[in-house]
């Protein structure tokens, strides 16, 4: 591949960190040991504008392909907030931002599932399923890897959360997980509930499903009465508290250590705004719930990496519109105590016409799988043959990152 | 489950009272008089078209606009002028959805009226679009329930040209950059030397239409054909705008031909050579009897009335029978109600929350009085009305709705909506006319050992039989 752009590949790779394996690594903060790893999986429905959300202002095609919605650069009014002299975080992330500078966020850039078409569904299932096609499997990769995990001292076999009514792909399969969303109503009257199990006694399908309702119930109950509170405060700010909720889980007695989170709304066709709008308020509201999950879960935070992902990017310029339509390379973030951050990683292609991927995408470089791989491998101890024979298969391609985990 | 018992209980939206022994002569018949004529709602809440809606909004969006002159030094201001917006969509909203409700719960049509629930969900649009907030509904009863008995073709062409669909998947200011307007801009340079605004095509609708509405996602199309088809209705519009957007009745399908990219296009193989709306209408002619488009609403239909995993056979005659009638949906329809495989004895769909709020409403033999009484049902369960987030509706499949959380909602809301229907109620009677035989010797035990009678009533709609279908 040849790159035309007005930096040499080699340099930006370094500034990026990507080549500073030798470097002197950050100080270690605590000492991790098996399973004390903590998973947060944020999925963002609808295909968010990576170009939009880590502005590449230093790439000299950038305004021309944005135009109105393009960011400025570090500096001017409602500028980006700088990473490095190519990349900046839009002017809504600032929790991000001070992650980044305290060492403890990573941004993949130019990077996509193998999906290669520009189905949001289609998308979804190949970003949910771990295979390289949208069809093959009811599993999600996540349910598959909890078969994998380093086996905890004690408690449950629910592993993992979906902080929602219902399970997504991602986290379905054969391993039971649990599911739970802010509720604003009272507990269920426990004499209905055992008459409820006594009629689901034949039925298998409704006696799995109530009894783990219970449990999570039990759970936030468990945590005291701050929760009630807070799973009881007006549904404006939807994935604030569906983050709140996933911290109390995971801080509970013997909680999960993994929760999917999912948010929608980032299917941006018409006035997407650039450092304001539309999409600038769902990035706020966004990175208003990565801190308030950070808050929530306290110590903990310091295991906990989080892994914010999308089904793939967007058109790399505005479109009729002032919007974007479906693309393909975007990005995606790593935050946390247990990350090995302060960095963008990426093989950045460029924006020039020949780089775009069918003339309009950015291309993709890096594979999610790598960065799925490297987090479930170094973070969650998922031994590699697993993570290669059943978790991901058919991912040989795809190695997983190296150093995204503090050691 | 008998015969009666599936048109009603799987094929219906529930048992009012009486419907099972109305069905139980002849439950095939009971199913095909339901298939003709338009289908209209039943209930009394008076709903305002589509073209008053969106007078009500443009008024709505100047006195915004005033109104942001004004207080900008004020700190709510944007607060308080996105409120006005807010106040002229929520009262249509609200009585769209109290209507939509009614009617399911009292039509005498509850194949009919699931058929337009079907459709509604395959053409989706989300009201959490706040363009078309107060819109959602407008599309179900102005495009769809005409056209739920006829054919596909006026169903889709319908759909696609309804301003509420324009207006969701953002075709309304898409502009071929060949266009007129585009030209006109271009030479004058009015935009390149004043703004940085450029005119071109917005996919959004284009690639949804053949995604989601036609051929489906492997129907054999390529990002070539979505970005010839999104040229092929450029200027497919809403009438009523100001400078380019000019003309055309406010809030009504209009054909824009400065926004239209003129000339031939290729799309599928073939060469489109039509003049202006003519050529968008072509196509979407070709669409809907394009063999992928009946194989995907065959899929689609089996999996909502027979089980999540649509049997082969059963889809491949459905589509058969779309593809020799040129789409003739009430011929459509009958080969599904022909096909063995939807009278399968156990129930294979777990109800959605929608299907068991309208199931529980006719269960009880009653209607909703107030928006109230059925929006925070929806909403707490997971399914707030016209909001499924995404073009592509809301899952057919018991996966997206089976969560143990979910679960323990439903069990929440059935207490409550119990305790709302305690009074003078038999239990008992409940489950005879709503579920008829097929209750099973525990339900009906647990429910006559209740502690209470809402107990007992909570008990029935929670018991594996009432939360299938």
């Amino acid at each position: 591949m040849r790159h035309p752009h007005s930096f040499s590949r080699r340099r930006f790779l370094h500034t990026t960190g990507l080549l500073a394996a030798g470097a002197a690594l950050p100080p270690v903060l605590f000492a991790k040991t098996g399973g004390s790893g903590r998973l947060v999986v944020v999925v963002l429905r609808g295909a968010l504008d990576g170009l939009a959300a880590v502005p590449p202002y230093g790439d000299r095609d950038y305004g021309e392909l944005r135009r109105e919605l393009a960011v400025a650069a570090p500096g001017a009014a409602d500028g980006a907030l700088a990473l490095d002299a190519t990349f900046g975080l839009h002017p809504s992330l600032t929790f991000l931002h001070e992650r980044y500078l305290g060492g403890e966020l990573a941004v993949i850039h130019a990077v996509a599932s193998p999906y290669r078409d520009r189905s949001h569904f289609d998308g979804q299932n190949v970003l949910e399923n771990g295979l390289t096609q949208p069809v093959g499997t009811a599993d999600g990769w996540l349910n598959r890897a909890l078969a994998s995990l380093p086996l905890r001292t004690a408690g449950r076999p629910e592993r993992a959360v979906a902080v929602s009514q219902n399970v997504p792909l991602i986290l379905r399969g054969p391993i039971q997980v649990l599911s739970k969303s802010p509720a604003t109503e009272p507990e269920a009257d426990a004499d209905l509930l055992e008459r409820l199990a006594d009629l689901y006694s034949k039925d298998e399908w409704f006696s799995a499903r109530l009894s783990e309702a219970v449990q999570s119930d039990r759970m936030t109950a468990d945590a005291g009465p701050e929760t009630t509170m807070q799973a009881a405060k007006p549904a404006t700010d939807r994935i604030g508290s569906v983050a709140r909720m996933a911290a109390t889980l995971m801080r509970s007695d013997g909680g999960p250590e993994i929760a999917v989170i999912e948010a929608t709304g980032w299917d941006t066709h018409a006035n997407q705004g650039g450092a304001k709008g539309i999409l600038a308020q769902r990035l706020g509201s966004l990175d208003g719930a990565l801190r308030q999950l950070a808050d929530g879960l306290g110590p903990l935070w310091q295991q906990t990496a989080v892994m914010v992902v999308t089904e793939f990017g967007r058109t790399a310029a505005i479109n009729g519109t002032r919007g974007t339509d479906h693309g393909t390379g975007g990005c995606a973030f790593l935050v946390g105590g247990a990350v090995r951050g302060g960095r963008v990683v990426t093989d950045w292609p460029g924006l020039g016409r020949s780089a775009l991927l069918e003339g309009r995408d950015l291309r993709p470089t890096t594979d999610l799988r790598s960065v799925f791989k490297a987090v479930l491998g170094d973070h969650m101890r998922v031994d590699n043959a697993s993570l290669s024979a059943h978790v991901f298969p058919n991912s040989s391609g795809a190695r997983p990152l190296l150093g995204l985990i503090r050691a | 489950m008998v015969q009666s018992e599936i048109a009603v209980l799987r094929f219906g939206l529930g048992a009012r009272p009486g419907d099972l022994s109305a069905a139980a002569g002849d439950p095939r018949a009971w199913l095909r008089t339901q298939l003709t004529g338009a289908v209209t709602l039943a209930g009394d809440t008076p709903l305002a078209p589509s073209q008053q809606i969106f007078a009500e909004v443009v008024e709505a969006r100047e006195e915004r606009k005033e109104m942001k002159a004004l207080d900008a030094a004020q700190p709510d201001a944007n607060k308080a002028a996105f409120n006005v917006l807010r106040n002229a969509y929520v009262p249509h909203y609200r009585a769209q959805v109290l209507a939509r409700a009614q009617s399911a719960a009292l039509t005498a049509r509850p194949f009919a009226e699931r058929l337009v629930h079907f459709w509604t969900n395959h053409f989706a649009i989300s009201a959490d679009k706040g363009a078309i907030f107060g819109l959602a509904g407008t599309l179900e009863n102005e495009a769809i329930r005409p056209h739920t008995n006829g054919r596909f073709i006026d169903l889709l062409m319908a759909v696609e040209q309804h301003p509420a669909m324009l207006a969701f998947l953002d075709n309304q200011y898409s502009v071929g950059t060949d266009s007129p307007a585009a030209q006109a801009a271009a030479r004058r340079q009015l935009f390149r030397a004043n703004s940085k605004r450029r005119f071109g095509i917005n996919e959004n609708l284009a690639r949804e239409i053949l995604e989601l509405h036609t051929l489906g996602v492997n129907g054999g199309y390529s990002q070539q054909d979505v970005t010839s088809f999104a040229q092929i209705i450029t200027g497919w519009s809403i009438g009523g705008g100001k400078g380019r957007l000019a003309g055309g009745d406010a809030g009504r399908f209009y054909f824009r031909d400065n926004l239209h990219e003129p000339g031939a296009k290729m799309f599928l193989g073939k060469r489109y050579v039509q003049e202006g709306q003519a050529q968008g209408e072509a196509a979407l002619k070709d669409l809907a009897r394009h063999p992928a488009t009946a194989h995907f609403i065959a899929t689609k239909l089996t999996r909502h009335f027979v089980c999540d995993e649509p049997p082969p056979a059963t889809v491949e005659r459905v589509a058969g029978a779309f593809l020799a009638s040129d789409g003739d949906l009430p011929h459509v329809y009958s080969a599904l109600i022909e096909s063995s495989e939807a009278w399968n004895a156990s129930p294979r769909k777990f109800k959605t929350p929608e299907d068991l709020v309208f199931s529980t409403l006719r269960a009880f033999g009653s209607a909703p009085g107030k928006p109230e009484e059925v929006l925070r049902s929806f909403e707490f369960l997971g399914q707030r009305q016209y909001t499924p987030g995404s073009p592509a509706g809301w899952p057919d499949i018991a996966q997206a709705w089976d969560g143990s959380d979910a679960l323990m909602r439903r069990v929440l809301w059935a207490s409550r909506v119990a305790e709302h229907f305690d009074s003078g109620i038999d239990p008992l009677q409940i489950a005879a006319s709503s579920l008829g035989n097929y209750a099973r010797a525990e339900t009906l035990a647990a429910v006559r050992r209740a502690a209470s009678a809402p107990q007992a009533l909570a008990l029935l709609i929670m018991s594996p039989e009432f939360q299938r279908r």
